[in-house]
């Protein structure tokens, strides 16, 4: 493989596969939070803006 | 919604709407639906083609302007308005309900003629260690023509059945069916927390074998020399742009349907951000596993590798074929290279197909099972009254290009058009992103969806225009490709407003206390705008 060939080989897996590590990182650093926690007030009930 | 309905046997919905038990397994699910048979046997020969290693820029740049910020369309149209494609759509505006039941159509399209593939791949896997092909004089592409698929002379339509085709195609719709009924944590979720695994575990192997063959490096030369002068091209950035807008599966009501079954705490963005690299990250391990068994066939035949370049059919049923009849342990590769074929088309049918039972589901107000039925049942039946044929290829090969440029990207046109200039909503649906999301969206979100998506779209929609108009498609006939191409693509659009104007029954989820509850809570979470600031 030529020298550039390397390079760019090199490249493309750290910006895609890095790409995914970054957001796999940033995934588990904001865990799931559960929808039961929710506040629902029955007074918000009726909006209809949605 | 307990109404007991006297004619229909009592097949009303009373279960509550899914949701994915967990964040991973709709990142497992959207992965699997992102990760198909373009991945595999698409993406390696578009990059080689338009840059080699240059093409990363555009290819990034792609996936960053358009093809990330498209797919949190979806997610918010989904997640917000909670319901299948035209359901989702309909609460968002009433007009814009055409636009999912034209989604809904383009996945039956590709449905039928997706699982015939799968089918293929599944014999190829067999024939990968009979070697089926070396008894043909003509040698793989000979097998594949003329024994396998018994490719008729004449391009039209007939029903001359081939045995070994139609039996596969039977079993791919039953194990759909079977996964579909099962619902979706039950069976979707269940389905993709297997066969992912599976998929990406054999592809990796396939990779390492493929890299230690004789002139494999040679082949990795080839796919990543960068040749710069490529990026002045415009077609090259055309290229990158439609890659990866076919690649992520945007805008055809799936990301829409998946997001709609997630929780309503749920991290969009940052989830949305795991499955695009996550899917360029199986496309660059494709890339790498197939242009180093690409190099070992120019390697083999004397040949360079851009002799022996190919991609889709071509590059799978005819020369792949070669390199497992010449490779050291070739039947290995070929099991795990159709093998993969088989997973990663089983994942993004059950993905398509979800678009279409989750609107009749929310249409008819019926349970899983019925609904289920009610839609499959038809699909897999045009499937195998069309594909196992000896004109299917005809067909495939008309459909699929007419359903992606004129079904999808047409769709995806209008889609942006509507929700950004028309309805003006992108502020409303980027303020419902950021409620729970990681990574907030902003101004920059907003102009790349109203304004450069459409922009690229166009541009796009434009260039194939043109090149299905100035030349018959595959040189088929005219009346052909009128049929099946032009006609096939039109007739979704009528097929969808015809659709669009039956009224929502009493017994549909239109009327839904389940969503009433949802549109409560997010209206609660909503933050009190600023006066004069008006969303």
């Amino acid at each position: 493989m030529s020298g550039i060939a390397i390079v760019f080989m090199i490249i493309s897996m750290l910006t895609i596969w890095g790409g995914l590590a970054v957001s796999l990182i940033n995934l588990s650093r904001h865990p799931e939070k559960d929808d039961d926690h929710v506040i629902e007030t029955a007074e918000t009930a009726g909006n209809p803006s949605l | 919604m307990s109404t007991p309905s006297s004619t229909q046997g009592a097949p009303l919905a009373s279960e509550k709407r899914e949701t994915f038990s967990s964040r991973k397994l709709f990142i497992l699910s959207a992965v699997g639906s992102a990760v198909g048979l373009g991945n595999i046997w698409r993406f390696p020969y578009v990059a080689y083609e338009n840059g080699g290693g240059a093409f990363l820029i555009p290819y990034l740049v792609a996936i960053l302007c358009a093809g990330i910020p498209l797919l949190f369309l979806d997610y918010s149209i989904g997640h917000r308005y909670r319901g299948s494609a035209p359901l989702a759509y309909r609460r968002a505006n009433r007009k814009t309900e055409m636009l999912g039941w034209w989604q809904v159509l383009i996945c039956f399209v590709i449905a039928i003629y997706y699982a015939a593939i799968i089918a293929w791949a599944a014999m190829y896997c067999w024939f990968s260690i009979t070697k089926a092909w070396d008894k043909n004089a003509d040698g793989a592409e000979g097998f594949f023509m003329q024994d396998f698929l018994q490719v008729s002379d004449t391009v039209g339509v007939s029903f001359d059945f081939v045995g070994r085709i139609f039996v596969p195609m039977l079993i791919v719709w039953l194990v759909t069916m079977v996964i579909m009924i099962a619902g979706v944590n039950k069976g979707i979720s269940r389905a993709n927390a297997v066969f992912m695994p599976l998929l990406i575990v054999m592809f990796v192997i396939l990779v390492v074998q493929s890299v230690f063959l004789p002139g494999a490096i040679d082949g990795l030369n080839a796919f990543f020399t960068p040749n710069f002068e490529a990026l002045q091209n415009p077609a090259v950035w055309a290229a990158a742009f439609g890659h990866i807008f076919f690649s992520l599966s945007v805008a055809f009501g799936i990301m829409v349907t998946y997001s709609s079954y997630m929780k309503r705490k749920s991290d969009l963005t940052g989830s949305g951000y795991v499955v695009a690299f996550a899917n360029s990250g199986f496309e660059l391990l494709a890339g790498i596993g197939v242009f180093a068994a690409l190099g070992f066939m120019a390697h083999n035949a004397g040949s360079s590798v851009d002799d022996v370049a190919t991609s889709g059919i071509g590059l799978a049923f005819i020369a792949f074929p070669t390199i497992v009849s010449q490779a050291p342990l070739g039947g290995l590769i070929g099991v795990l290279f159709f093998g993969s074929l088989v997973f990663a088309g089983l994942t993004s049918l059950i993905s398509i197909l979800e678009v279409i039972v989750a609107a009749f589901q929310d249409k008819l107000g019926w349970k899983r099972t019925p609904a289920t039925l009610v839609v499959v049942l038809p699909v897999a039946l045009i499937s195998l009254i069309l594909f196992p044929t000896t004109t299917g290829l005809y067909l495939l090969d008309t459909m699929d290009a007419f359903v992606n440029q004129f079904g999808i990207l047409a769709c995806a046109l209008v889609m942006v058009i509507v929700f950004g200039a028309g309805l003006g909503m992108l502020p409303k649906l980027a303020k419902h992103m950021n409620r729970h999301s990681s990574i907030k969206l902003g101004t920059g979100w907003k102009v790349l969806v109203g304004g450069i998506g459409p922009a690229a779209l166009g541009y796009m929609l434009i260039n194939e225009v043109q090149s299905k108009i100035n030349e018959p498609y595959s040189g088929y006939p005219t009346w052909f490709n009128g049929i099946f191409g032009w006609g096939m693509a039109g007739a979704l659009i009528v097929g969808a407003v015809l659709m669009s104007l039956i009224p929502w029954g009493k017994n549909s989820k239109i009327n839904d206390p389940e969503f009433d509850q949802h549109k409560a809570n997010v209206n609660a979470e909503e933050l009190p705008e600023p006066a004069g600031k008006e969303y």
